[in-house]
C-alpha cells in the first residue's frame, strides 16, 4: 500500500522545519489539561461521606411538606378573592389537532389573517366562502353556557353575587397575544368579512358588551383558547372581589346556581362542574405536594438512619483498610 | 479513472460496514499482502490492452498526440472531494449510514400531513445539524489530504527539455508518460520509469523500497539491454525506441514489455529495469530512465487503498442496543396506535374536540391509530439517539487527542509520540484479551549488538564492549546526547555519518525537494533528525551502539600475534601455537566474508566501494603470504605437532617473519583502530614498534585505495539482517575490515596483513531449513578453496568434521575446542545471545570443482530443484573445522519485562510469534517475563499431524489432572468460548510451538484442542512462524475464542497478522513503516503499550461506554415523558413541550455534558492504573457495559421518567394548567435530573465539567425566557410565550421541581451509595489511591497484593511451590534446554515426544498434599 500514507504521516507528523534549523520536537505540552491531570473533585459515594446529605434531605423537606399541607388545606375557607371556575371532564382539550386548530396571528389581529387564516384552522377556517374569526377547533368548541350565582337569602328574592368578568386571563395573554383587528370605528366593522364559528351563537363581536372584552380580547375566550393539558380540567370563569375585610367574601347560606346550558358535553361522557375557590401562594387546593414533601423527608431521613447503620458497622470499610478486601 | 472505483469500491464497504453487520468482518487491504508475498487480489485489468509509450519530445510528437489524454499525468489527487462536489457527495456518503437514513426518513415521514406530529421544517434540524457537523469533519479531513498532496506534486525533479537540450526542474504534477528523468542518489523517484542508464558501470542501480514494501535492504534494478554497453549517458534526443507494456496494474513484482527499437529489434523488459515511484535511488551516482506509468497509474499509488474502517466492540454493542431501542420504540408506537384506536372507539358520535379529516370524514379507529402509529414514530423519534453517533465521533476525536498528548509516549531519541491512525476503535484497547506480540523489534531493540565470541575454545566475554553498552545505556536514558559519552570522537563521527547518510530518506515522496548536495543535506538531515522516518531507516545505518565494538582485550593481544614481534626470532617468550592465531584470524574474516553484506560510503552521492585497483599492491608481498599460508595449510595436514599446539613453529616462521615487517608497513592504519586502541583503557596491546608503524603507515599506504584511510572508518555497511551487520563491525573493532563487495571478489582489510582479496567463488545464501550461509573463496594466500559457514550451533555442530585423517592429537584437540565452544554456545543462550557459529573448511580444486559440476547440475535442474540445491549445499558443508561461536545480544527494549508482567497481571494472554529459532525465542521470552522460571512449560515440537494430536491430548490430560487436584473442581468440561480460567487455578504454564508444529495445530481437525490447550496457558511462544501463519494463528484465537486481540509487531511480516486483529499496533523501529503504515496506533517503544492499555485503554473503554449508556438513558428517560403524556390525551401524539425546546433539548441543552464526559471522566487515576494492573479485567469483561447495565440503565431511565411525569401531574391535576404550562416543570425537572445523573455517575469533576453544566442550565433559562418572551406568534400554531416568566415567578414550579428531581435521583444515588460501602467493585477501591499520600499509597498497594493473593484460594499453591523450590536452583531455561534435546530425541524414536518439562513433581506433590490439608481442616 501506500507510499501515500507514508508521506501524509510524515507531513502530517509536524511542519517541516526550515533546513540547518533546530529540530522542532514533539514532545506534548506537559499541561495538566493535556496530560489530563487537572485537579477534579472525585467524590467517593459512601455511607459515610453522604450521610449528611440525607438528613439535610430530610430536614428541609418535612418542614416544607408541612407548610404546605397546611396551607393547601387552608383554602377550604371562603375569605379573600373567590374564584369561580367551570370544570370539564374527559374533555380532550389537549388532542394533538385540536391544539393546533388555531392561528395566533389573526388572534393577534393580523388582518391578513383575519380574512385568509391559517391553514391549520382546517375544517373550521372558511364557512360560506367567509373565513371564520376566530378560526379553528378551539375557538369553534367554546364553552358557551352561562353560570350565575345567587345568594339565597333568608327572605324572598335571592341576590346576584357579582361575578367579575375581567381579569380572569393573563396579562400577557389580553395586551400582547390577543389583540382585535385593526381599522373600524366598532368591532362589527373590523370583522368586516369574516363569519362566526360554526358552532357559535354569535359573532366573536357580541361576546360581551364591553367593548374592552369584546372581540378576540374577550377573557372568556381568552382563557378558553389556552388548551388545558389534562382531559379533566377547569378554567377560570368569574372572579368575585371580597367588598370588606370584615365580611367574608360568600358569606355562609344558601346558593342558588342558575347554568344556561348550551354546551354539550354527552358525546363524550363529559361532566360538567362549577368550582368556587380562593387561591394560595401556591394556587389551588391540593394536598399532593405537601404530602410527597413529607414522605420524601422522611424517607430521606429513614435512609439516613439506615446509612448511619452501615456506616457505624463498616466504618473500617470507608477507610484505607477497605483497600485491602 | 481509477479514483472513483476506489470511492465506490470505499462507499460500498461502508455500506456494508453500516448495515449494522456484526461479526465484525473487515475487508482486508490485500496490498500490503502482497508486499508480504501474498498473491494479488484485486482483479488485474484486463490485460489485453497495452500502453506503449513513446518519448515525450517533438520528434515523435504526432506519435505522441495519438494517445491524448490517454494517460494520466504524474498529478496525484487523493481527496474524495472538490469544492464542486463537496456538498452531493458527502451527503450522498453520510446517507450511507443507516441511522441517517431513519432520520431521513422521519422527515420525510414528517411531511405526510395525514401523520405529521412536529412542524414539517423543525424535524429536520437535528438531522442537519448532524450531517453539518459530520461534513465539517470529512471536509477538514480532505482539507488535510489536500495539502498533502499539493506537497507532493509539488516536489521538484529532472526532467528532460528539449528546448533547453537539458535537465530542467520540474514540479512532479507535470511530468509525463515519455519523460525522461535523470535522478540522482537519494532522490525519490517520481514515476514508475524504465531505466535506461546508470552511472554504475555494470549498468545496475539500487533502489530502497522501504516505502513501498518497508524492506529496508537495497533492491537491484537493471538498465534494459543493450543500453549496458553505452559508455555515455543516454541521449533523448537520440531515443528512437518506443516502448510497449503492459497497463497499469497494482502488482509491484510484475512488469512486463518491450522496448522496440527503430529498426524493429525487440529487448524484452521485466520488472528489474522498472524504478518504482515512492522508492529511493541508493548507491548510484545518477539514473536516467523513461517515464511509463505515472500518477495514478503507478504501481504505488495502484496499491494506494483508502483507509480502513473498524468498527470497535464496544460500539457493535451500543448498535444492537440501539436495535433494542428500534424495538422498545416500535412497542411505544404500536401502543400508542391500539389506545388512540381504542380511545377512539369509545365514542360514538362526532366528537367537539376531535378534528374531522379535510372532507369531513371521520377516520376509522383502525386507521386512525395506524396512522398515530406513524405520527408516534415522528414524535419518539429521539428515543433513536441520533445525537449519539455525532457525539461518539467528537468523543473519540478528544480521546485520540489526548492520547496523542500524552507526554509519556514521546521518545526523545526519536522525537516522536504515538501515532494514532485510526480514530475510531481507542476505547477498544481497554478491552484487549489477547496480545499477539512479534519478537524482533517489538520485544526487542532489533539492533544486535556484539557481545562475546568464543575462537578455539577461549572465551572472549568482552568486559569492556559489556561496559561500554551499560554505559550507552545510561548515557541514552539520561540523557539524549549520548555519543559525547563513548566512543570519543568516534561515536560523534558515526553520528554524523548516520545523519549524513539519512539525509535522503525524507519518505519515498520526500518532504521537500531533496537537495543532492552533501554539504547542505547533512544539515538537513540534521534538521530533520527527530521524524520518525529516518529512524526506520537504522537497519541500513546502525547506531554508534552497533558499530562500535570495544574489542577484548586478551583477543586483542592474541590478534597482535599475528604482528611480526610474534615470529620475531629474536623473541624467544613467545610460545604460542600458531593454529591458535590462524584460526583467529580465519574466525574473523569468516565474520568479515561470510555474509550479504553490502559496503557503501556515506559520503555523497553513496556509491559501491570497489577498489578494483588491488593490483597495486606489492605484488612480491602477497605472494609472500600467500607462501605462507600455503605453508601453513600443508603443515596442518602433515605435521601433528604443529596442530598439537605444544611446540612453536620452528622453521617457517623465521622466513615468515623476516618478512612481515615489511608487510606490516603496508598495512592501513585505520582512525578506528586509533580510537579503539584509545577507547580500551590503555590496553597496551600495541608495542612502540606497532605504533611506529602506525606512524608511518599513512605513508605506506598511499599506493592503493586512496582515500583508504578514511574509508576504513566511513564505511556503511547495510546488511539483510542486523546480525550480519553487528559480526562485519565487530570483525572491524579487531581491523580485519570488510572493505568492499563486488560480485566477484571481496576485499577485506585485516590489519597485519593488509587488503586482501578474496575471489568470490560461490553463495550459499541462508536459508531456514539449513539454517546456516556459506561463502566459497580462493583464499588469496594459500590459493586454497576455503568454505566460510556460518550457522545455527545446533547445524555446525553437526556437520564438524567426525574424525580427522591427521591421527588421535589433532581430533582430541578438535573435540576439546568443540566441547569447550558448547559450553560457550550454551552460556550465550542462557544469557540471551542469539548464537551463531562458524566453521571453516578447505577444499582442493578437484573437490571444488567436483562439487561445482553437481551444483551446477542442480541449480538447473527443473524438476526438485529445491532438493537438488539442500542436496549439493549439504555436500559442501560437511567436515567443517570449527572456528568459533559468537554471541549477539538483541538487547531487550527497555522496560519491556515490567510491561510484560503488567499485561499479565491486567489478564491479557500474551503470544509471541516469532520467526527465530526456538532457543532464542524461549530465552527471550524468559528475559522479558513472558515465561516465569516457575512456570510449566510444554514444547510442541512434532514431525507430524498425529504426533501433534497425541502430544497436545496427553498434556491437557495432565493439565486438567492438575487442576482438578489444585482446584478440587471434580469434572472440568472446557467451553471453547468459557476456557477454564487457568490464571486462577494456580497452574502457570507456558506452551511453545514451532512453525511446522503450528501448522499442524492449524488444521481444522486440531484447532480446538490447540485452543483448548492453549487456554490453559498464561503465554505462547510461537517459533519459526511465517507471516501467514502469525496471522492464521490470530484469526484462528479471534473467531474462535471470541476475544479481543492485539497484535504488535514492526516489521512487514507482520503486517498480516497486524491486520487481522481487532487492534492492531506498529512499532516504528528498526524495519522500515509497513507496520506502522498497517497499523491502527503506532508507539515507537514496546513499554507504551502498557499505558496505553491499561491507562488509556481503560480511561477511553470506560469513558465511552459510559457516555453511551449515558445517551440511552437520557433519551428513553425523555422521550418516555411524552409517553406517558400520550395516556392523558387520547394518545393523540400532543407534546407538552414546545416543539423547539423539545429539539434542543437533545442538541443542545443536554449534549455537551456527556461529551466532555466521555472526553474528560478519569474513573481512577493513571498512576493507580498502572499500578494495579488488575483493573484492567473490568474492561475485558465488559463490565462498564454490558447487557445488564444497559437494562439496569434503561429501567431507571423508565423510573425516572415516572417520576418526572406524574410528580407535576400529581400537583397540577385538576387544574385549569394548559399544555405548555403543564410541559414546562416537567421539562426543567428533567433537566435537572439528566444533568444530575451525570454527577451523581461522574467519577471526578473537574472545572469544565462545571462550567459546561452550569452553562447548560443557563442556556436553557435563558433561551426558554428569551423565546418566551419574544415568541408571540412566531412559532405558530402553538408557542410557549410567557410561560417561562410565569413559572419564574411561581413557587410551586420551584417546590415541584426540586421534588421531582430528588425522588427520580433518589434510588440511583442511594445505589451508588450502598454500592460505595458495601460492595464497592476493584475499580472504586481504587479510587481510594489517589486521595493518599505516596508512602501510604506504597502500604496500600502492598496490603492490596496480599489480599488479592489471599483470596485467589487455589494459589496458595503456587507460593508455597515457590517457596519451597526456593531452596534448590529454579528450573530455568537450562532445564527448558535440557528437556527440548530430550524432546528432539523422542521425535527421533518415535516421532511422538511427550514433553514433561522442568517442573518438578515435588511441588506437584506438595500442591496436592497441602490441598489435602486444607481440605480436611
Amino acid at each position: 500500500m501506500a507510499m501515500n500514507y507514508n508521506a501524509k504521516d510524515e507531513v502530517d507528523g509536524g511542519p517541516p522545519c526550515a533546513p540547518g534549523g533546530p529540530a522542532k520536537t514533539r514532545r506534548p505540552d506537559n499541561t495538566a489539561f493535556k496530560q489530563q491531570r487537572l485537579p477534579a473533585w472525585q467524590p467517593i459515594l459512601t455511607a459515610g461521606t453522604v450521610l449528611p446529605t440525607f438528613f439535610i434531605i430530610g430536614l428541609i423537606f418535612i418542614p416544607i411538606g408541612i407548610g404546605i399541607f397546611v396551607t393547601s388545606n387552608n383554602i377550604r375557607e371562603i375569605e379573600g378573592n373567590v374564584f369561580m371556575y367551570y370544570g370539564l371532564s374527559n374533555f380532550y382539550q389537549n388532542h394533538r389537532r385540536y391544539v393546533k386548530s388555531r392561528d395566533d396571528s389573526q388572534l393577534n389581529g393580523d388582518s391578513s389573517a383575519l380574512l385568509n387564516p391559517s391553514k391549520e384552522c382546517e375544517p373550521y377556517r372558511r364557512n360560506e366562502d367567509k373565513p371564520i374569526a376566530p378560526c379553528g377547533a378551539i375557538a369553534n368548541s367554546m364553552f358557551n353556557d352561562t353560570l350565575e350565582l345567587f345568594l339565597i337569602g333568608n327572605g324572598s328574592y335571592p341576590t346576584p353575587i357579582t361575578l367579575k368578568k375581567k381579569g380572569i386571563a393573563w396579562w400577557t395573554d389580553k395586551n400582547v397575544k390577543f389583540r382585535n383587528p385593526p381599522g373600524g370605528e366598532n368591532l362589527q366593522e373590523r370583522f368586516k368579512g369574516t363569519t362566526k364559528p360554526v358552532n357559535w351563537l354569535k359573532p366573536v363581536y357580541m361576546l360581551d358588551s364591553d367593548p374592552d372584552n369584546n372581540g378576540f380580547i374577550n377573557e372568556d375566550f381568552i382563557v378558553w383558547m389556552r388548551t388545558a393539558a389534562l382531559p379533566t380540567f377547569r378554567k377560570l370563569y368569574r372572579l368575585i372581589e371580597r367588598k370588606s375585610d370584615l365580611h367574608p367574601t360568600l358569606p355562609a347560606g344558601r346558593y342558588y346556581l342558575n347554568i344556561t346550558y348550551n354546551y354539550p358535553v354527552h358525546s363524550f361522557d363529559g361532566r360538567k362542574r362549577m368550582i368556587l375557590s380562593t387561591i394560595s401562594w401556591m394556587g389551588g387546593k391540593n394536598p399532593f405536594l405537601g404530602i410527597a414533601y413529607i414522605a420524601i423527608g422522611s424517607i430521606s431521613f429513614l435512609l439516613g438512619v439506615v446509612l448511619l447503620v452501615i456506616n457505624h458497622k463498616y466504618r473500617n470499610s470507608s477507610n484505607t483498610a477497605d483497600i485491602t478486601i | 479513472m481509477t479514483e472513483p472505483r476506489q470511492w465506490t469500491r470505499r462507499c460500498w464497504q461502508r455500506l456494508i460496514g453500516g448495515a449494522a453487520r456484526d461479526d465484525g468482518e473487515r475487508s482486508y487491504d490485500y496490498s500490503s499482502l502482497l508486499a508480504c508475498g501474498g498473491k494479488v487480489s484485486q482483479t488485474p485489468r484486463p490485460a489485453g490492452r497495452h500502453r506503449v509509450v513513446v518519448p515525450h519530445l517533438w520528434p515523435f510528437k504526432d506519435e505522441y498526440e495519438k494517445f491524448p489524454g490517454a494517460y494520466v499525468n504524474n498529478r496525484i489527487r487523493t481527496t474524495k472531494y472538490t469544492l464542486l462536489n463537496f456538498v452531493p457527495r458527502n451527503l450522498f456518503e453520510q446517507f450511507h449510514r443507516v441511522a441517517n437514513l431513519y432520520f431521513l426518513f422521519l422527515v420525510v415521514l414528517n411531511w405526510v400531513p395525514l401523520v405529521e406530529a412536529f412542524q414539517k421544517e423543525i424535524t429536520m434540524l437535528p438531522l442537519v445539524v448532524v450531517l453539518t457537523m459530520i461534513a465539517i469533519k470529512d471536509g477538514l479531513e480532505d482539507y488535510r489530504k489536500y495539502k498533502i498532496d499539493k506537497q507532493i506534486n509539488n516536489l521538484v525533479t529532472k526532467v528532460y527539455s528539449r528546448k533547453e537540450k537539458n535537465y530542467v526542474d520540474r514540479c512532479w504534477k507535470d511530468v509525463t508518460v515519455g519523460d525522461f528523468i535523470r535522478l540522482s542518489c537519494n532522490e525519490v523517484i517520481p514515476a514508475d520509469m524504465v531505466l535506461l542508464f546508470s552511472t554504475d558501470p555494470d549498468g545496475i542501480c539500487h533502489i530502497e523500497t522501504s516505502g513501498l514494501d518497508g524492506e529496508s535492504n537495497l533492491k537491484q534494478r537493471q538498465v534494459v539491454r543493450g543500453y549496458t554497453e553505452q559508455d555515455s549517458e543516454v541521449d533523448p534526443e537520440k531515443f528512437s525506441s518506443r516502448i510497449e507494456c503492459e497497463s497499469p496494474n497494482n502488482d509491484l513484482n510484475r512488469f512486463r514489455g518491450f522496448l522496440e527499437h527503430s529498426n524493429k529489434e525487440r529487448v524484452g523488459l521485466s520488472k528489474e529495469n522498472l524504478l518504482l515511484r515512492g522508492c529511493t535511488i541508493r548507491n548510484t551516482e545518477a539514473v536516467v530512465g523513461i517515464v511509463v506509468y505515472a500518477g495514478h497509474e503507478t504501481k504505488a499509488m495502484l496499491n494506494n487503498s483508502g483507509p480502513r474502517y473498524k468498527r470497535s466492540k464496544l460500539e457493535r454493542r451500543a448498535n444492537t442496543d440501539v436495535l433494542w431501542c428500534v424495538l422498545l420504540l416500535v412497542i411505544m408506537c404500536l401502543t400508542g396506535a391500539l389506545g388512540h384506536g381504542i380511545w377512539l372507539s369509545r365514542y360514538e358520535s362526532t366528537l367537539i374536540f376531535y378534528i374531522p379529516e379535510p372532507d369531513g370524514r371521520i377516520l376509522s379507529p383502525v386507521l386512525a391509530g395506524f396512522y398515530m402509529f406513524w405520527t408516534m414514530i415522528i414524535l419518539l423519534q429521539v428515543l433513536i439517539p441520533i445525537s449519539l453517533y455525532v457525539s461518539i465521533e467528537i468523543v473519540k476525536l478528544g480521546q485520540i487527542y489526548f492520547i496523542q498528548n500524552d507526554v509519556d509516549f514521546y521518545n526523545e531519541k526519536m522525537n516522536s509520540t504515538v501515532q494514532c491512525r485510526a480514530l475510531n476503535i481507542a476505547e477498544d484497547l481497554g478491552q484487549i484479551q489477547y496480545l499477539f506480540s512479534d519478537k524482533t523489534g517489538t520485544l526487542t531493540e532489533n539492533k544486535m549488538v556484539f557481545r562475546r565470541c568464543s575462537v578455539v575454545g577461549f572465551d572472549y566475554c568482552h568486559e569492556e564492549n559489556a561496559k561500554r553498552l551499560e554505559s550507552y545505556q545510561e548515557a541514552v536514558s539520561e540523557d539524549e546526547d549520548f555519543t559525547d559519552t563513548l566512543g570519543g570522537s568516534l561515536g560523534n563521527m558515526v553520528k554524523q555519518r548516520n545523519h549524513s547518510c539519512r539525509t535522503v530518506h525524507n519518505g519515498p515522496m520526500g518532504r521537500k525537494p531533496s537537495t543532492h548536495v552533501a554539504g547542505s543535506s547533512f544539515t538537513l538531515g540534521s534538521g530533520e533528525g527527530g521524524s520518525e522516518m529516518l529512524h526506520s531507516r537504522q537497519a541500513a545505518f546502525s547506531s554508534p551502539m552497533e558499530t562500535d565494538v570495544v574489542p577484548d582485550t586478551r583477543l586483542l593481544d592474541k590478534f597482535s600475534q599475528i604482528t611480526p614481534q610474534l615470529f620475531s626470532p629474536l623473541d624467544e617468550t613467545t610460545q604460542h601455537p600458531a593454529l591458535e592465531t590462524l584460526h583467529i584470524i580465519d574466525f574473523f574474516i569468516a565474520l568479515a566474508i561470510c555474509n550479504t553484506v553490502v559496503v557503501s560510503a556515506p559520503n555523497q552521492p553513496r556509491q559501491k566501494i570497489r577498489c578494483p585497483s588491488l593490483g597495486g599492491m606489492p605484488i612480491k608481498s602477497l605472494e609472500d603470504i600467500k607462501n605462507l599460508f600455503q605453508r601453513w595449510s600443508v603443515r596442518r595436514s602433515s605435521s601433528p605437532s604443529l596442530a598439537g599446539g605444544k611446540e612453536p613453529p620452528s622453521g617457517a616462521p623465521v622466513s615468515f617473519v623476516s618478512r612481515l615487517p615489511l608487510l606490516n608497513r603496508m598495512k592501513l592504519a585505520s582512525p578506528v583502530e586509533e580510537e579503539v586502541s584509545q577507547s580500551s583503557g590503555g590496553s597496551a596491546c600495541y608495542t612502540d614498534t606497532e605504533k611506529q608503524n602506525r606512524d608511518e603507515s599513512p605513508m605506506n599506504g598511499k599506493g592503493e585505495c586512496p582515500p583508504a584511510q578514511s574509508l576504513a572508518s566511513s564505511l556503511c555497511y547495510e546488511a539483510e539482517s542486523p546480525d550480519e551487520a553487528a559480526l562485519v563491525y565487530a570483525a572491524r573493532a579487531y581491523q580485519c575490515t570488510l572493505q568492499s563487495r563486488t560480485p566477484e571478489q571481496v576485499t577485506v582489510d585485516l590489519a597485519a596483513l593488509g587488503p586482501l582479496t578474496f575471489q568470490l567463488l560461490h553463495i550459499l545464501p541462508f536459508d531456514s531449513v539449513r539454517k546456516r550461509m556459506s561463502v566459497v573463496v580462493r583464499h588469496p594466500l594459500s590459493n586454497q578453496v576455503v568454505v566460510y559457514t556460518k550457522g545455527a550451533d545446533s547445524v555446525i555442530m553437526e556437520l564438524l568434521s567426525a574424525a580427522s585423517p591427521d591421527g588421535a592429537s589433532l581430533e582430541k584437540q578438535q573435540m576439546t575446542i568443540r566441547d569447550k565452544t558448547q559450553k560457550h554456545l550454551d552460556d550465550y543462550a542462557k544469557r540471551g545471545l542469539r548464537t551463531l557459529c562458524i566453521a571453516r573448511k578447505v577444499m582442493s580444486d578437484t573437490e571444488y570443482a567436483e562439487w561445482l559440476r553437481n551444483h551446477f547440475l542442480a541449480e538447473t535442474s527443473i524438476d526438485n530443484r529445491e532438493e537438488l540445491l539442500l542436496e549439493s549445499a549439504m555436500r559442501l558443508e560437511n567436515k567443517l573445522t570449527l572456528l568459533g561461536a559468537t554471541g549477539i545480544e538483541d538487547r531487550l527494549q527497555e522496560g519491556v519485562p515490567e510491561s510484560i508482567e503488567a499485561l499479565h497481571k491486567a489478564g491479557i494472554k500474551i503470544w509471541m510469534l516469532t520467526g527465530d529459532k526456538q532457543e532464542t525465542a524461549v530465552n527471550i521470552a524468559y528475559a522479558c517475563k513472558l515465561l516465569e522460571p516457575n512456570d510449566k512449560l510444554f514444547v510442541l515440537n512434532t514431525q507430524s499431524q498425529d504426533a501433534c494430536e497425541m502430544l497436545m491430548s496427553t498434556i491437557l490430560q495432565e493439565l486438567q489432572k492438575k487442576y482438578r487436584v489444585s482446584s478440587e473442581q471434580p469434572s472440568l468440561r472446557v467451553d471453547l468460548l468459557r476456557p477454564p480460567v487457568p490464571q486462577d487455578s494456580g497452574i502457570r504454564a507456558g506452551l511453545v510451538i514451532t512453525g511446522r508444529t503450528l501448522e499442524f495445530a492449524l488444521q481444522e481437525s486440531l484447532q480446538r484442542q490447540f485452543l483448548e490447550l492453549t487456554s490453559w496457558c498464561q503465554a505462547v511462544v510461537c517459533c519459526r512462524a511465517t507471516p501467514l501463519q502469525k496471522s492464521e494463528v490470530v484469526k484462528l484465537v479471534r473467531s474462535h475464542l471470541r476475544v479481543m486481540t492485539l497484535a504488535i509487531g514492526d516489521g512487514a511480516n507482520d503486517v498480516s497478522m497486524i491486520q487481522v486483529a481487532d487492534i492492531g499496533i506498529g512499532v516504528s523501529g528498526q524495519e522500515g513503516m509497513q507496520a506502522v503504515m498497517a497499523s491502527d496506533f503506532a508507539i515507537s517503544q514496546f513499554r507504551h503499550l502498557s499505558k496505553l492499555l491499561l491507562v488509556h485503554g481503560h480511561w477511553c473503554y470506560t469513558r465511552l461506554s459510559n457516555m453511551i449508556l449515558y445517551f440511552f438513558y437520557k433519551n428513553v428517560a425523555y422521550v418516555n415523558l411524552l409517553f406517558w403524556y400520550q395516556f392523558f390525551c387520547g394518545f393523540s401524539g400532543t407534546s407538552m413541550t414546545d416543539y423547539w425546546v423539545l429539539i434542543l433539548f437533545n442538541l443542545f441543552f443536554t449534549s455537551a455534558p456527556p461529551v466532555i464526559y466521555g472526553v474528560l471522566e478519569k474513573d481512577v487515576s493513571a498512576d493507580t492504573l498502572l499500578q494495579l494492573p488488575e483493573l484492567y479485567k473490568s474492561g475485558q469483561k465488559s463490565e462498564a457495559y454490558s447487557p445488564l447495565t444497559f437494562w439496569i440503565t434503561l429501567l431507571d431511565a423508565f423510573y425516572q421518567s415516572l417520576v418526572c411525569f406524574f410528580v407535576p401531574y400529581f400537583t397540577y391535576r385538576g387544574s385549569d394548567i394548559d399544555i405548555f404550562m403543564f410541559g414546562n416543570p416537567l421539562n426543567t425537572a428533567a433537566l435537572f435530573i439528566i444533568l444530575l445523573h451525570l454527577v451523581i455517575e461522574s467519577k471526578s469533576l473537574t472545572w469544565i465539567h462545571v462550567l459546561v453544566i452550569v452553562g447548560s442550565i443557563l442556556s436553557y433559562f435563558v433561551f426558554t425566557l428569551a423565546f418566551g418572551a419574544m415568541c408571540v406568534t412566531c412559532n405558530p400554531p402553538s408557542n410557549p410565550y410567557w410561560i417561562m416568566q410565569e413559572h419564574m415567578l411561581d413557587p410551586v414550579f420551584y417546590l415541584v421541581c426540586v421534588l421531582t428531581t430528588c425522588v427520580a435521583l433518589l434510588p440511583r444515588f442511594t445505589y451508588r451509595v450502598l454500592q460505595g460501602s458495601l460492595f464497592p467493585s476493584p475499580i472504586l477501591r481504587a479510587k481510594y489511591f489517589d486521595r493518599l499520600t505516596p508512602e501510604e499509597r506504597t502500604e496500600a498497594l502492598k496490603k492490596w497484593r496480599e489480599a488479592g493473593k489471599k483470596n485467589q484460594l487455589p494459589s496458595q499453591c503456587t507460593d508455597q511451590s515457590a517457596d519451597k523450590s526456593g531452596g534448590r536452583p529454579l528450573p530455568g531455561p537450562s532445564a527448558v534446554f535440557a528437556m527440548k534435546s530430550a524432546t528432539s530425541c523422542a521425535i527421533k524414536q518415535g516421532d511422538i515426544s511427550v514433553c514433561e518439562t522442568a517442573f518438578d513433581p515435588q511441588c506437584s506433590e506438595s500442591k496436592a498434599s497441602d490441598m489435602a490439608g486444607s481440605s480436611g481442616s
